[in-house]
């Protein structure tokens, strides 16, 4: 249980340094790899809710493929890969006290919800038997709708990226 | 572990995502914003999956992971198009829909 408190907290402190340096950094490739950073700390953190093919699908789906995505929507919108001074509004600062707030309501909202309230510890691994279960039982008709909504988002990007 | 302990780091990750929606010009950095959103939501229902004992919080893990791919992939692709009509993606040059 320790060991798992100290995991939590080296990567959890991880995930918030990299997820700031992604929404203050100056440059879109070091935000994407700083991106990267927060996506692989969400991971781990999924093994430590025992979920690992949540985990797994998240490093191939985010890491490997939503990446690689982000890379080159930078690479072909931008002329030169360096510092771009105009990245941020000119009122980039009224989004502090913003997200300050919504972080105060919120953190009160959970902890007078849930206080001290600890998570099982003598749960098994959930299995990819038991969520493919799931999925193609009572979820059969979102799974349906989701890949419809892939197809739909495939060919909608052919479309609107082709050159004619 | 406490629950509070993941569902307070989400909430600061969602936070930080919703400082970069407000703040970033730059479309594909509001992209990225909107990724660490999507993220602390899946952390939310991965700790209530786990206090709760069921299997319906990775189903719907998995199904936010599919959206966002698509997401994604649309989003940057309008990104595209707009750079290839105006050579920017400066999102508050964008104001010919204001009527």
């Amino acid at each position: 249980m320790v060991a798992q408190n100290i995991a939590f907290g080296i990567i959890a402190a991880i995930m918030v340094v990299g997820a700031l340096r992604v929404v203050t950094v100056n440059n879109v490739v070091h935000a994407a790899l700083w991106l990267v950073l927060v996506l692989a700390g969400a991971a781990a953190q999924y093994v430590l809710l025992t979920a690992e093919f949540v985990a797994v699908t998240q490093v191939l789906v985010y890491i490997g493929a939503v990446m690689v995505l982000f890379l080159f929507g930078t690479m072909l919108t931008r002329a030169q890969l360096g510092k771009e001074k105009k990245l941020n509004n000119t009122t980039w600062y009224l989004g502090i006290p913003a997200s300050l707030l919504l972080l105060g309501v919120m953190i009160m909202a959970l902890t007078s919800s849930f206080g001290n309230e600890k998570l099982p510890t003598n749960t098994e691994l959930v299995s990819t038997q038991e969520i493919s279960d799931q999925i193609f039982g009572p979820y059969l008709l979102p799974f349906w709708a989701l890949s419809f909504v892939l197809l739909a988002a495939v060919i909608g990007a052919i479309v609107l990226a082709r050159k004619d | 572990m406490l629950v509070n302990q993941f569902l307070i780091l989400a909430a600061v990750l969602f936070c930080i995502g919703v400082y970069g929606v407000i703040a970033r010009r730059n479309a594909v950095m509001v992209l990225m914003s909107i990724e660490l959103i999507l993220n602390s939501v899946n952390i939310n229902f991965l700790a209530f999956a786990l206090r709760n004992g069921s299997i319906d919080g990775h189903v719907f893990a998995l199904y936010i992971i599919a959206v966002a791919a698509a997401e994604v992939g649309v989003g940057l692709a309008l990104v595209l198009l707009v750079y290839r009509n105006r050579k920017s993606i400066a999102l508050d040059e964008l104001s010919e829909m204001k009527g």
